[in-house]
């Protein structure tokens, strides 16, 4: 079980609060992540990666275990303790704006 | 009594504004998707209670809400945007290369009889259609692929498809422009297109009457008469009798030609509305006074509407969609600012109030007509 918080713009547009958890069937990756967040909640498709290449948007950064992931590659195996749902994997949007 | 529900884009969401036949008193609803860049919402005019919303964030990409119940409840609809093929480049502001990427849905048009057809402009300049009321969307690819199409360059906003015009009269004909690229026509329903600028003059390009490259703000047309077009451009307001063939000007005694909306009269072909801003450089009024200006001849002879308008320290903005008319008689005329305020008329621009005056920066308004 993997538990993901998501920015509150995206969990409005989902209509969810809090924190959201997900069985991964196969290696804990954040692709495999976005995978599970984007069959769930079909309209959360393209605000987190871009749907023709697949990237991380340009705003939208991941942390986990006080680390920065974003520049992770998106199938490199998560953390541990993000695997094991110890620590969750957090959707941000970046700090803009001043 | 007829209703009228005016539909609203802001910076920060969207908002529906509703009044009875009097339109007097009104009730605003929303935010509608708070925090979001609202480009445009519009109703299908074949059932009024079928909208659609274009929704974006520079984090979070495009999305696209639809209501079938007027405005009350949203759901998210399809967000693909994929342009047909391999897109290339068109020019960039110094002139190079620059591959086509989507940024976002500027404007929404609605089918004239199908609830479940939308015609979206978008920023990079290009034309979708869905036919499954928003969860699909394909591009009409032979206006990206126009031979000029390497040659557009964007204007300060982007080089955005900001307008779309359904001919009435005949459902293979439709208007679109660019900026900066110009006016465009199709007379096959979208496979093949044709650049309308002839006559168009426009000093900041080398050749001042090119066929493509003119940064047309916005374009009008009566439905009664849909081969007449107005124009407000960069600079210069233009009218068509020829469903674009040719262009003159008609800005007469208009004290700045620049702006950026452009409408029509509801029952009046040849009464034409623009709000005239300083400059390219200024955008806001000539001297802080807030001015509609009103032609009753199609052009040339302007007359300047003040009554309940702010005539001293306004420095606000118009946008190209942040103006539309309502089909009552007397006909409605309604504009929103940068600065956040909505205006009304219900005496056809002869006076003014402002329905709310203190709403985030809008970016494009739209009113329905209800029973």
């Amino acid at each position: 079980m993997i538990r993901v918080v998501l920015p509150a713009h995206l969990r409005t547009l989902a209509r969810i609060e809090g924190e959201q958890r997900f069985e991964i069937g196969g290696p804990a990756t954040i692709a495999a992540v976005l995978d599970a967040v984007e069959a769930r909640h079909p309209m959360l498709r393209g605000t987190i990666r871009d749907p023709a290449t697949g990237k991380r948007r340009a705003f939208v950064r991941f942390f986990a275990c006080e680390r920065d992931l974003s520049h992770d590659p998106l199938d490199a195996p998560l953390p541990a303790a993000i695997a094991n749902g110890a620590e969750p994997l957090l959707v941000v949007g970046a700090m803009a704006g001043g | 009594m007829s209703r009228v529900r005016v539909l609203v884009g802001t910076r920060k969401g969207a908002f529906v504004l509703s009044s009875d036949g009097n339109r007097e008193k009104w009730d605003v609803g929303g935010p509608h998707f708070a925090g979001w860049e609202v480009y445009h919402v519009k109703g299908s005019p074949a059932d009024p209670n079928r909208l659609y919303a274009s929704q974006s964030s520079g984090w979070f990409g495009q999305v696209i809400q639809r209501s079938d119940d007027g405005g009350t409840s949203w759901n998210p609809v399809g967000n693909t945007f994929a342009y047909d093929g391999v897109p290339g480049t068109h020019q960039w502001y110094d002139g190079t290369p620059h591959p086509w990427e989507f940024a976002r849905v500027w404007h929404l048009e609605p089918s004239l009889g199908d609830p479940d057809t939308v015609f979206a402009g978008v920023e990079d300049a290009a034309l979708f259609k869905t036919t499954d009321g928003g969860a699909s969307w394909n591009e009409l690819s032979g206006l990206r692929k126009h031979g000029s199409g390497p040659h557009w360059q964007p204007g300060a906003g982007g080089m955005c498809l900001h307008t779309i015009l359904l001919d009435p009269k005949d459902p293979e004909r439709m208007f679109v422009a660019i900026s900066a690229a110009g006016a465009f026509r199709t007379d096959d329903a979208g496979a093949t297109w044709k650049p309308i600028n002839k006559g168009l003059r426009s000093a900041q390009l080398p050749d001042e009457d090119a066929e493509v490259g003119h940064c047309v703000h916005n374009l009008a047309l009566h439905p009664a008469r849909p081969s007449t077009l107005f124009m407000q451009k960069h600079w210069d307001v233009m009218r068509s009798d020829d469903a674009g063939e040719h262009w003159r000007e008609i800005s007469g005694n208009l004290p700045p030609d620049f702006g950026f909306p452009i409408d029509d009269h509801a029952h009046e072909p040849e009464t034409v509305y623009v709000v005239p801003i300083k400059s390219d450089s200024e955008h806001f009024p000539l001297d802080g006074k807030l001015q509609v200006y009103r032609s009753r001849t199609g052009g040339d002879e302007w007359e300047a509407l003040t009554k309940g308008l702010p005539q001293q320290n306004c420095y606000v903005n118009v946008l190209r969609d942040a103006m539309a008319v309502d089909a009552l008689d007397a006909c409605g005329i309604y504009f929103g600012t940068t600065g956040g305020q909505v205006y009304a008329s219900n005496d056809a621009g002869d006076s003014w109030n402002p329905i709310v005056r203190d709403l985030p920066p809008v970016l494009s308004l739209e009113v329905q007509t209800l029973p």
